[in-house]
């Protein structure tokens, strides 16, 4: 199929593009004429929620971005953090929902590689990743196959480009059966004198496309996006990417030797929108117009018309401005890779975007207008309603202690994960210090004696739902403490911010609501959002016209810095008669706990609420504990409250615990989910001293037992043997993935 | 005493393995490339593992085809120690310079896990640091390592001490044929193996035991000098 540039522009042709009218009039009025076909193509890749974040950019605004830390903050491929010795961790996290619903192993895969070229784009060589998954029920006829498919198609790109995921997040609930959540964090090591940016500066200089070669996948990818999905679904296939890894691992090798040798201008990778976007990036950055000639695109499918070579999201492609003497050199190096090479373009001083193809301008455009000029939108928001306390004597208490805390290390939220991480090389570059499943994936520093860093990535969308400011607060808040659990000073966060349908004014609400808490909470804890990605219209559309929106689910993904990972802290290394200690209070709000969710049957009611200041002066706390040398373990105290906590130190640990422990509400004390609380288990022989420090600190703490035996026994509450936990929390998963087939599929 | 890594399109855990060297020999190693049609004067020959070529074909299938790797068979011919780690492995079973094949793992997934592996045969230079029989923690990573060889070629394995290594305690991550994670070749000078030693090289590795491998490749080959 070619379709010929001159065709007429019909309004169908441009509600198909995903533009309004009043859009398309302003389109018409910057172009200063009707826009050929590729134009129009080019303008709504350029002006799609996707790129444009027209709709969320008045609110991202507001967040935090600065600190004594930050090189690089937001508006780059990822964000660049300062760890000292000259060196910088580059970071962000971005979503591949739709894609990995249709073809879960390709959505997911080229999810992972677009997230690592961001971070070697930069300049830094990839040495972490994280993926936070979102699925749907797990009775749910699809869920076991975009289980499968995801965790295999995150596996097989990683594994293959060669870069260790530490952590992660998977869950589910029956507000993602129709849409799922594939976020990929990925982060890299850079000098911090050498990154490198989009932004092209010079006249007349070569643009370079270089890595694999253009063809007619993903055309449209971009405007995909930011669209709600319907029953035709299936029809849109075509649309995602096919990765290659392969291609991209020696694309990394070639662009770090090619940095090594100074022709780099400005680089920027070919994402959403591939051409078209990468290229307008780069000029109007810069102050400068770009001229492309499309013959000279390598394509690997014959009769590719301009639209397509423009929209096109062929995976494992870069853009770069070179230094013209230094050609040779860099040619030498993509053939050494076996990878294309081939300047196809020039930056020129008229501020154009021209497109020639076959002999014909297919495309002139003003290019800042392309860039900067995408209309943004305040638009019509609802403050999300709030709901009433609801104290602990309003929920049931469970019939059996013992049964209930089986069954919640057992359920799918709170089930091992192994299955999904023995499939991903956790291993790789011989860095990696704490594997998942514990507080926080751990890497070491490469060329230092002492350095890691620690990667946590974790959003409660229950609490978002209940509450999107809180639930926004809480994301960055549990992260926080993740990083701290793990030893580590938390330096900075990204964000990916999953929503519904913006048009809505009670999506747009939440999103209005998540972002402020967010904001609050990386405020006052000091992780200034570095970089971060935003997904819109997970919607499935009814037969009806309506929409079901997921869960709000903004991501939130950090990273922390441990100075000697000898003092980093594990959740697996509490010895026999260690003391067990609480750092906070007794817990009473099990309201969207996973105990009324699991236990009684029920979403309702408030969520927790954070209180920033406790949080903060906690977690410095227990980073001083650590850092100290107290702390033979420490663990966070999240999901399923305390029980749940102890249960988990005990099973990672091969020991149980006797506690004892003060209870107003059993069920609350056990289950609760209050926030900025750790356990932490201390040396007997230092109980003493540890004791004055917390007292000395006004950090409220309890000493509530001893690591010992091999049972969990928690006053005349819970009695249960070790074994049997992890029998339970060890069996879920491959059970539910290795179960009967589903017969409604 | 000097060893060289061959680096393929998508080999991966090269760095892991030359941190490895270094850190044992002292020492960087040399480094040659698959075009490459000679290699650096060595003693210990090393194809790391990764996923050369993307392994779109069969794992190793072209890399055990590149211009190198006629090198690598003249020197292992000669009597030059050659370790074939993961992708390595497989590489050389591809090249013919050992026998079998690796195939997908039997529950058909990636596994990365640690497992223990029994040292069934300590009596050859890479192997002469540890005790035979010596059980000995090591991760694996890989999609396919399901050793197989027909009947006969495993008699011989078996007959002629030509196992290294054996998954031990029921930590099989793949389904291989008798439990084989690593073997010679008959003259005892080429190593095969699945798991990945080089990841357990320094205390921050959670253990050691890998080190000794390459201590006894190395060593040896220095005490030949």
């Amino acid at each position: 199929m070619s379709v010929n540039n001159n065709q007429p522009i019909t309004a169908q042709l441009v509600a198909d593009h995903g533009l309004s009218e009043d859009e398309y009039a302003r389109i018409v009025d910057l172009t200063g004429r009707e826009p050929s076909f590729t134009e129009l193509g080019i303008w709504s890749a350029m002006w799609n929620e996707h790129c444009s974040y027209k709709s969320s950019k008045k609110w991202l605004k507001t967040l935090p971005t600065e600190g004594p830390q930050v090189v690089y903050g937001p508006g780059e491929n990822a964000g660049v953090v300062d760890i000292g010795d000259g060196d910088v961790v580059v970071f962000k996290m971005e979503s591949h929902n739709h894609p990995s619903y249709i073809e879960p192993y390709q959505g997911a895969a080229t999810g992972v590689g677009g997230i690592l070229r961001d971070v070697f784009t930069m300049g830094a060589r990839p040495i972490a990743a994280m993926n936070a998954l979102r699925f749907g029920a797990p009775d749910h006829p699809k869920t076991r196959h975009l289980v499968s498919g995801v965790v295999a198609g995150v596996g097989g790109y990683g594994n293959s480009f060669g870069v260790p995921t530490v952590g992660g997040e998977v869950n589910f609930h029956e507000r993602y059966n129709g849409n799922i959540l594939v976020n990929a964090f990925a982060a890299g090591i850079a000098k911090a004198d050498a990154i490198y940016i989009s932004k092209a500066e010079g006249v007349g200089l070569p643009i370079v496309y270089l890595g694999a070669k253009t063809g007619r996948d993903g055309v449209g990818g971009a405007t995909m996006a930011s669209a709600e999905f319907d029953e035709s679904i299936d029809e849109k296939r075509p649309t995602v990417q096919v990765g290659d890894p392969f291609t991209e691992k020696c694309l990394l090798e070639a662009c770090l030797e090619l940095m090594d040798t100074g022709a780099v201008i400005a680089i920027q990778d070919m994402g959403a929108a591939g051409l078209t976007c990468s290229a307008v990036e780069m000029g109007a950055k810069g102050d400068l117009g770009i001229r492309l000639d499309l013959d000279k695109v390598p394509v690997r499918e014959n009769d590719m018309s301009a639209y397509e070579m423009m929209l096109s999201e062929s995976q494992e492609r870069m853009l770069m401005v070179l230094r013209p003497e230094l050609e040779a050199q860099a040619k030498s190096i993509f053939e050494k890779w076996d990878l294309d090479f081939a300047i196809i373009g020039e930056t020129t001083s008229d501020l154009r975007f021209s497109v020639h193809h076959q002999d014909e301008e297919v495309a002139n455009l003003p290019i800042k207008q392309l860039g900067d000029e995408a209309p943004e939108y305040d638009r019509p928001w609802l403050e999300p309603g709030q709901h009433s306390p609801e104290p602990p004597h309003l929920f049931a208490p469970p019939s059996d202690y013992n049964a209930a805390l089986l069954w919640l290390v057992g359920s799918p939220d709170l089930a091992s994960r192994q299955w999904v991480w023995e499939q991903y090389d956790t291993l790789i570059q011989g860095n990696t210090l704490q594997l998942p499943g514990g507080n926080a994936g751990v890497v070491r520093v490469e060329g230092h004696e002492t350095k890691a860093l620690a990667f946590s990535c974790d959003v409660t969308p229950r609490y978002v739902e209940a509450d999107p400011r809180e639930g926004g607060k809480q994301a960055v808040a549990e992260c926080y403490r993740n990083l701290i659990a793990a030893g580590a000073v938390p330096l900075a966060a990204t964000d990916n911010l999953n929503f519904g349908n913006p048009e809505k004014p009670e999506i747009m609400g939440q999103l209005v609501a998540a972002i402020s808490g967010i904001g609050e909470a990386c405020e006052a804890l000091n992780m200034p959002i570095v970089s971060g990605n935003v997904s819109l219209y997970n919607e499935t559309s009814n037969a009806d016209g309506s929409g079901d929106a997921i869960l709000p689910t903004p991501a939130i993904a950090a990273v922390g810095l441990i100075e000697d990972h000898a003092l980093m802290a594990r959740m697996d290394t509490a010895q026999e008669n260690d003391a067990i200690f609480l750092v906070g209070t007794e817990a009473t709000h099990l309201a969207r706990s996973l105990y009324q969710r699991e236990i009684l049957q029920s979403e309702s009611g408030p969520a927790p609420s954070v209180d920033l200041l406790t949080e903060k002066y906690r977690g410095e706390f227990v980073l001083s504990a650590i850092r100290g040398g107290y702390a033979s373990a420490c663990h966070d105290i999240s999901d399923g409250g305390l029980a749940v906590a102890l249960a988990e130190m005990c099973m990672a640990s091969g020991i149980g615990a006797e506690c004892t422990i003060e209870v107003t509400y059993p069920h609350a004390a056990l289950f609760g989910e209050d926030q900025s609380r750790y356990l932490i288990t201390v040396k007997d022989k230092w109980t003493n001293m540890f004791a004055a420090n917390c007292e000395g600190s006004s950090v409220f703490f309890s000493k509530i037992g001893h690591m010992r035996g091999d049972r969990l026994i928690i006053n005349d509450l819970i009695d249960t043997p070790i074994e049997s936990l992890k029998q339970a929390h060890e069996s879920w998963f491959p059970d539910f993935m290795n179960g009967p087939t589903s017969s409604s599929e | 005493m000097k060893a060289c890594v061959v680096l393929f399109p998508g080999s991966n855990r090269d760095r892991d393995m030359i941190a490895a060297l270094t850190s044992v020999a002292g020492e960087p190693p040399h480094l040659a490339w698959h075009k490459d049609t000679a290699l650096p004067d060595c003693d210990l020959i090393v194809l790391p593992g990764g996923f050369s070529h993307g392994d779109y074909l069969r794992s190793g299938a072209i890399a055990a085809r590149a211009p190198v790797m006629n090198a690598v068979a003249e020197a292992a011919q000669r009597g030059v120690r050659v370790l074939g780690v993961c992708n390595g492995f497989q590489i050389l079973t591809e090249a013919g310079l050992l026998p079998g094949a690796l195939m997908r793992n039997a529950g058909l997934k990636f596994v990365c896990c640690e497992v223990l592996l029994s040292v069934a045969n300590a009596d050859n230079p890479f192997t002469a640091k540890y005790a035979q029989d010596e059980i000995i923690h090591c991760p694996v990573a890989h999609h396919d390592g399901n050793y197989f060889a027909d009947t006969k070629t495993l008699k011989r394995l078996e007959d002629n001490g030509l196992v290294a290594f054996r998954y031990a305690q029921d930590t099989n991550p793949n389904g291989s044929v008798n439990d084989i994670a690593g073997i010679f070749n008959d003259e005892g000078n080429v190593l095969g193996m699945m798991p990945h030693p080089e990841n357990l090289i320094e205390p921050a590795h959670d253990g050691t035991d890998g080190r000794r491998l390459f201590e006894a490749a190395l060593n040896v080959v220095e005490m030949a000098a």
